[in-house]
């Protein structure tokens, strides 16, 4: 359900087999381009972080070199769900074996922010933190288990 | 075991009921009580007592549409129309979990990272039911393991699939239950002979994740 006081903060991280440029990861790389124009164009988009002066943020490199990260702000957990499942992005997560190695614990957590506003770097760290240590909580969650916005009366 | 599921389960019993049911199923959208009664040679009364009673019993739900496509004031009052429910029934005696032992199972699966070992399985469980089954056609096979082949409207002998088999617990694993049902659908097609590269994601909302393409690719 939709809240226009609150939007929908994204993060995941990503623990890459092999750098960017490898053969290997091309399956991977051909695709980042059509799934971000995909993801614009979804129902419900409002922000992803890209790297200044870039198409996206795979040169951003905060959790270390080996981690790519995915940041993004949606109207709500529908949308979100919609995007990630529901279309070509499904196929994308399918073979993210082949690309990227398992990570220990939860590697995407959602939390809630106030609309309009765009969150840093560092809250998604604290974000998964709080995830990796107490499990889905208001403050940090996944799609699997999601909770409402926080009510502002 | 719930009530509601032995009553579900129960209002099928009636053979006309059942047959209403059916035809609603089989359109794969709405359908109005004159065109149910038709279709079931009864009359309208008695077509419009029969679907209700589906609606009260959790099978069927209902909207109103406007069937002569006429729109404003002097269009009429809108029909009342009838579709399948979205809700699941199951009934299991004595008592039996496999969706609860089925998430344990992704959960595990997902924890370890044992998607291609999952893949490898479901293909294999694919080749195997194909083997054993006598449907004869591609159609007819996934006709019988429930999932509700069409035409595809837009490829020759493409086909899409209108029921997902894995519908619960492809709402909480997508990637891994979708994952799990295209390695499964590609052995099937494999095992009566046919390429199982047919068998594509194609993922939109309301139907099963998978869709089957034409024969041969141009």
């Amino acid at each position: 359900m939709s809240d226009p006081r609150h939007q929908l903060a994204q993060f995941n991280l990503g623990l890459l087999k092999a750098p960017l440029s490898d053969p290997s990861m091309e399956g991977f790389t051909s695709r980042i381009e059509p799934i971000n124009v995909l993801a614009e164009s979804a129902p419900g988009f409002v922000w992803r972080l890209i790297e200044e002066g870039k198409e996206d943020a795979t040169g951003l490199r905060p959790f270390g070199e080996a981690h790519l990260v995915n940041y993004s702000v949606w109207e709500d957990v529908e949308s979100l769900w919609d995007f990630t499942y529901r279309t070509d992005h499904l196929d994308l997560l399918r073979e993210r074996r082949h690309w990227f190695d398992r990570m220990e614990g939860p590697s995407l957590v959602l939390w809630w922010i106030p609309s309009d506003s765009i969150p840093s770097v560092e809250e998604a760290g604290r974000r998964l933190d709080l995830l990796r240590e107490h499990g889905p909580t208001p403050e940090a969650f996944t799609l699997r288990t999601h909770f409402p916005p926080p009510s502002t009366s | 075991m719930d009530d509601s599921s032995i009553d579900a389960a129960g209002a099928l019993a009636d053979p006309l009921r059942r047959g209403l049911y059916e035809y609603v199923v089989e359109s794969g959208g709405e359908v109005g009580r004159a065109e149910a009664a038709e279709a079931l040679g009864v009359q309208r009364t008695l077509a419009a007592h029969h679907l209700d009673r589906l609606v009260e019993a959790g099978l069927l739900e209902t909207a109103s549409k406007r069937l002569n496509g006429r729109e404003g004031p002097g269009a009429g009052r809108p029909a009342k129309v009838y579709r399948r429910a979205d809700r699941q029934v199951s009934l299991h005696l004595p008592p039996r979990d496999y969706e609860l032992a089925a998430h344990v199972l992704a959960e595990a699966v997902e924890r370890h990272g044992a998607e291609e070992a999952l893949h490898a399985a479901a293909r294999a469980e694919g080749l195997r039911i194909a083997r054993e089954s006598s449907a004869g056609s591609v159609e007819a096979l996934l006709r019988e393991r429930g999932y509700e082949p069409e035409a595809d409207p837009e490829g020759e002998d493409g086909l899409r699939l209108r029921n997902c088999p894995f519908h619960t617990l492809a709402r909480a694993f997508p990637p891994l239950a979708c994952g799990l049902n295209l390695e499964l659908l590609r052995g099937m097609l494999a095992g009566v002979g046919e390429d199982g590269e047919r068998a594509r994601m194609l993922p939109e909302p309301g139907r099963c994740c998978v869709t089957i393409s034409k024969n041969k690719k141009d």
